[in-house]
């Protein structure tokens, strides 16, 4: 174990200083300057790209921690190391750019390659280098001046490196870099602070201004340099990354064979613009697409597995998200239901929270003024809503008719998208340079364009239903939903349409290249007379002959409908919004009507559209990602760059939403959604994996019948034997279909179970609701709620004193209608939306007019009840379960 | 055991700075009333029509209520311990409670005395909330729908008004409300 670990340090050496070498090969480095940057501020010249070098070193001190065996090799060379440090430096300089497997050594080579390249490149430019080199330590000097104890020995360091030219340096420069004691930490650390202090009370030096600044940007380099030095940089993990890319993960670098090369007639013009932004040329053969990777089954010192990463990875991306997805639902869900019933409180809490205490800005209170009066107006049109009582056949003629508009125009666009896609394979197979650009980018265009235009469609159509206005919204959702889906399906069914194509191709292709290879072989077996051992054909990558690689057409593809995406989305915002802005903003001073208050307006931010445009985004990447791993990225910087151009608009240009119905209270609408784009759009991915063979000649799975069989492959040669077994019970379709019968079974007695607690809830909550009317009641007056008992005693002898409920009730409807006669209909409606509708019982109790309690409730006044002989005093008429029976329809 | 008395540290001079720059925007808001030194502890006063412009207040529709609540005398004129009170129960490490207890004091308009048990948040207070809030934008139909809406609502003892007891219950829950 130590052994293998040993072997993994020395090679990340070895790829360290590689990288170290091609890093610094640009920078201008002088020997000099490199043996004195070990303890000194660097020049800027140097900057950054000496930092790697820097944490290089240090990650490599700790990794001689961690591997303390290593250490104790070499500890005493490194001793006598220290001590003939000057001599050393002159024969290393020899042995310069070679690799020194010698892990003694290795800190000195890495540095010494780097001088090397250094000088060779500037030569000339020297001389001026070293001017501004003393000027540096010049104004080094100057700065520690004050800087006690070490500052001093900086100094001298200094003086030292000005007078000699060669790299030999004083050795306690060098002890630094060859490996810290303790005590040099100590002091380096010590030195961080003084500066640091230093820095912190420069403001109360009595110096000019000039002197201030100078001191303080050097300080300031110091300490930048070496705080990171000390602590646990970040440097490490960033080497241990980067090795951890290059050797561990990757394999083979780009053009060490066919897959990772571009093919020769190509090449020419693989670094066109025009083809890069088709990501074809190098795009096509990076890392990005599907394509680059290698079907090797380990790769490196770990025995990383890249085919079975690669397949686990697509797979798990769908496991993991769809966790998500269902837990946040879950979440939401139970945030619906913890505290009060959903919308008890409606009216109450957008009264008294919905101010934003935090506005200080006057155009944000505006908008927060205008918000709030439309969620109003939105809770009065909900309570009002029922009262609507127009012509249905009318109505329901209207919304068939619309439905059918809507359908009309989803299959039109459907229709569209595939004969627009069969076009353009009718394209791909002519000469591109025959093109024009309209006919090379139809399908996108196209694509956007539908998604531009019917939304608004669909609003003008859905004009004609009439519906309320939440319910228009989830409707509008919905089919812009479906046009979005429709669109992103018959886009896929053209797709395969060509993996197929592409397929049959690639077989002659396959049949082609396994005859030239066997027809090498006999040719080899008859000029050198040998049957065995014979090497590979030596073909250049760049020439071998090479199948079309559905995997990475369909991963273009994707990548080419995101990049349009964003292409569209943008310029929609840019002219949309921001020129429509301007316009509206500075006609308005020269035009004939109000531009603002009247017609073009500025634009609405559309929350429920983007939020939309998001989810169909993600699952364009969920599609995508498995044939083009780069479009996550190009996902990612999407995202990132769309958030503050999008802020920025919306700031800049667009006003809020006239109509602020939100589509739902949680956010689960939208989850719903983001949930069933996920499972649409697993499945033709989770198809095209099962089921279509994978390319002979690129991707991690090629030789292989099927992409799964990565996983078979797996246990079979690197699991112990009754794992095998284990897997093949789990397998057997005897063992599957029970499980996902008691799956089924489980669900459904979950489903009952909840079914019962959402009905004991309705109870409690019936109850409740119940009670507190009963309270009421008899705060009011005596009055039994209950009708019957009302009755009851209004047919008692003794209660005929007390005036007959009737009077009220012709006395009172006409003072409720006016106003809203909806609300005396169905008290409890108002509250919980569904309705508890028990209130009907309640409401028909006698009324029970509420005046405002005016005295401490005490004994009762002789003589007839209060509630009843006061009457209904003015706008006071609705109070619940109180009131006259519901006006009957 | 050392951090703690850092975090101790860091709190008091947390406080302490805080103190501090209220005293520099208390002072900022009538240089010529507020004296620097507060060490004789004077008897000073800043009268609402100031305070109402403090940027943090100067777009709230309630401004004048929350200022006329934190003074002690009713009136809208904050004294320095006054002004500190309405800090810190406008601040977010204030409990909820606290909280509570100034929202409904800043509803219910005609409040008298400190804080009371016998006072009520009743249908007048509503309408001039919901017109604060809306800028007068809603018509009186409207308005009247609401306020009884939310007295029906949130009224839990059926008295037609709002209690604090009603207000509380009904706060507690709100999700909007110190969340």
């Amino acid at each position: 174990m130590p052994r293998r670990k040993n072997d993994v340090a020395i090679t990340m050496d070895d790829v360290g200083m590689e990288i170290d070498a091609e890093y610094d090969s640009g920078s201008d480095v002088d020997s000099k300057r490199r043996a004195k940057g070990r303890n000194k501020p660097k020049p800027a010249a140097r900057g950054k790209k000496a930092k790697p070098a820097d944490s290089v070193e240090e990650s490599e001190e700790e990794e001689e921690e961690e591997a303390p065996r290593k250490r104790k090799g070499r500890k005493k060379k490194e001793e006598s190391e220290e001590e003939s440090e000057e001599e050393q430096r002159g024969r290393r300089k020899k042995a310069a750019g070679t690799k020194k497997k010698k892990a003694a050594a290795k800190d000195d080579s890495e540095e010494e390659s780097e001088e090397e390249k250094g000088n060779k490149r500037r030569g000339g430019k020297k001389g001026a280098n070293k001017k501004e080199k003393e000027e540096e330590n010049n104004k080094e000097k100057k700065g520690n001046g004050k800087a006690a104890g070490k500052g001093g020995k900086d100094k001298q360091d200094d003086k030292k490196n000005k007078g000699k030219n060669s790299s030999s340096s004083s050795s306690d420069d060098n002890s630094e870099d060859e490996s810290m004691s303790e005590g040099e930490m100590a002091r380096l650390k010590e030195d961080v602070e003084e500066k640091k202090k230093l820095i912190a009370t420069l403001r109360n030096k009595p110096w000019r201004m000039k002197r201030r600044l100078k001191c303080l940007k050097e300080a300031q380099a110091f300490v930048e340099k070496f705080e990171g030095a000390l602590g646990k940089g970040k440097g490490r993990r960033l080497y241990a990354f980067k090795v951890m890319m290059t050797k561990v993960l990757m394999g083979m670098p780009y053009g060490s064979i066919a897959r990772k090369t571009v093919p020769r007639e190509e090449q020419d013009s693989a670094m066109d613009f025009s083809v890069l932004f088709e990501f074809g040329g190098y795009c096509k053969y990076s890392i990005m697409f599907y394509g680059y990777y290698n079907y090797q089954r380990s790769i490196g010192l770990l025995q990383f597995r890249l085919p079975l990463s690669y397949l686990l990875v697509g797979l798990g991306i769908f496991g993991y998200s769809l966790m998500v997805v269902i837990r946040t639902m879950a979440r939401n869900a139970n945030e619906g239901g913890d505290g009060a019933e959903d919308g008890a409180f409606t009216f109450c809490w957008k009264l008294f929270t919905s101010w934003d205490f935090l506005i200080g800005n006057p155009e944000t209170a505006d908008n927060k003024f205008a918000s709030t009066t439309t969620s109003f107006k939105e809770s009065i049109v909900d309570e009002q809503e029922n009262l609507k009582d127009e012509n249905i056949h009318l109505q329901r003629f209207l919304r068939v008719l619309a439905n059918l508009l809507i359908l009309c125009c989803l299959g039109g666009s459907g229709y569209l998208i595939y004969y627009v896609v069969k076009r353009s394979q009718e394209f791909a197979k002519k000469d591109r340079n025959e093109l024009s650009w309209l006919q090379k980018n139809e399908v996108e265009i196209v694509m956007s364009l539908l998604g531009l235009v019917c939304p608004p469609l669909f609003e003008v159509i859905a004009e004609l239903e009439n519906y309320h206005p939440r319910i228009a919204l989830k409707w509008q959702l919905g089919r812009i939903f479906a046009l979005f889906l429709g669109n992103l399906y018959t886009f896929l069914f053209a797709l395969f349409d060509e993996v197929n194509a592409k397929l049959e191709n690639e077989k002659e292709i396959k049949n082609e290249t396994i005859w030239a290879l066997k027809e090498y072989y006999a040719n080899y077996t008859l000029y050198h007379n040998v049957t065995e051992n014979i090497p590979p054909p030596n073909i250049s990558p760049a020439d071998v002959i090479r199948g079309p690689c559905w995997e990475t057409e369909v991963g273009i593809e994707f990548v080419k409908l995101t990049v349009s995406d964003i292409q569209v989305t943008y310029l929609t915002i840019l002219i949309g919004d921001f020129l429509r802005a301007v316009i509206v903003r500075f006609l308005n001073y020269c035009w004939c009507w109000d531009l603002e208050a009247g017609f073009p307006s500025y634009a609405e931010f559309d929350i429920s559209g983007n939020v939309l445009g998001l989810i169909f985004n993600q699952g364009m990447i969920w599609m995508g990602a498995f044939y083009a791993p780069g479009l996550v990225g190009v996902n990612v910087l999407r995202l990132l760059s769309s958030m503050y151009y999008q802020c920025w608009a919306v700031m800049a240009c667009n006003v809020p939403h006239e109509r602020v119905f939100k589509a739902s209270r949680s956010n689960n609408f939208y989850m719903g959604l983001l949930l069933l784009v996920l499972f649409l759009s697993l499945m033709p991915v989770v198809y095209t994996i099962m089921t279509l063979p994978p390319s002979f000649d690129c991707g991690p799975f090629s030789g292989k019948d099927q992409m799964y069989d990565v996983i078979m492959e797996t246990i079979e040669k690197d699991l112990p034997p009754f794992m095998a077994d284990i897997f093949s019970y789990a397998s057997n379709p005897g063992l599957i279909m029970p499980a996902v019968l008691l799956m089924v079974l489980a669900i459904y007695y979950l489903n009952a179970v909840s079914k019962a607690y959402q009905n004991a809830n309705m109870d409690l909550k019936r109850k409740m609701q119940m009670q507190r009317d009963e309270e009421k009641n008899r705060r009011n007056n005596k009055d039994s709620t209950n009708q019957v008992m009302k009755d009851l005693e209004d047919l008692l002898p003794n209660k005929s004193l007390i005036p007959p409920p009737s009077a009220e009730e012709t006395e009172k409807p006409a003072d409720q209608l006016s106003k809203s006669p909806k609300v005396t209909g169905k008290p409890g409606a108002a509250a919980t939306g569904k309705g508890v509708h028990v209130q009907k019982d309640v409401s028909l109790a006698a009324a029970n007019p509420r005046a405002p309690v005016t005295r401490p409730p005490g004994p009762r006044p002789p003589g007839p009840l209060p509630g009843n002989a006061r009457g209904p005093p003015p706008g006071q008429g609705m109070g619940r379960g109180r009131g006259g029976p519901p006006p009957r329809r | 055991m050392r951090s703690d008395s850092q975090g101790d540290l860091r709190r008091t001079l947390s406080y302490f700075f805080l103190h501090c720059s209220l005293h520099g925007r208390y002072h900022e808001l009538a240089p010529h009333l507020v004296p620097m030194d507060y060490t004789n502890d004077p008897d000073v006063k800043i009268p609402l029509a100031l305070i109402v412009n403090m940027p943090e207040l100067k777009e709230n529709p309630f401004r004048n209520r929350i200022v006329e609540s934190f003074s002690e005398d009713g009136q809208g004129n904050l004294s320095f311990n006054d002004f500190v009170d309405m800090f810190s129960v406008l601040s977010e490490m204030a409990p909820r409670e606290l909280k509570a207890i100034f929202a409904f004091k800043i509803y219910v308009h005609s409040f008298r005395g400190y804080f009371n048990v016998d006072n009520y948040i009743c249908n007048e207070d509503l309408e001039k909330t919901l017109n604060k809030l809306t800028k007068e934008e809603l018509t009186p139909e409207e308005v009247n729908l609401v306020c009884e809406k939310a007295i029906e609502e949130a009224d839990l003892d059926g008295d037609n008004k709002l209690s604090f007891a009603d207000f509380e219950n009904m706060i507690s829950r709100a999700p909007d409300f110190l969340r």
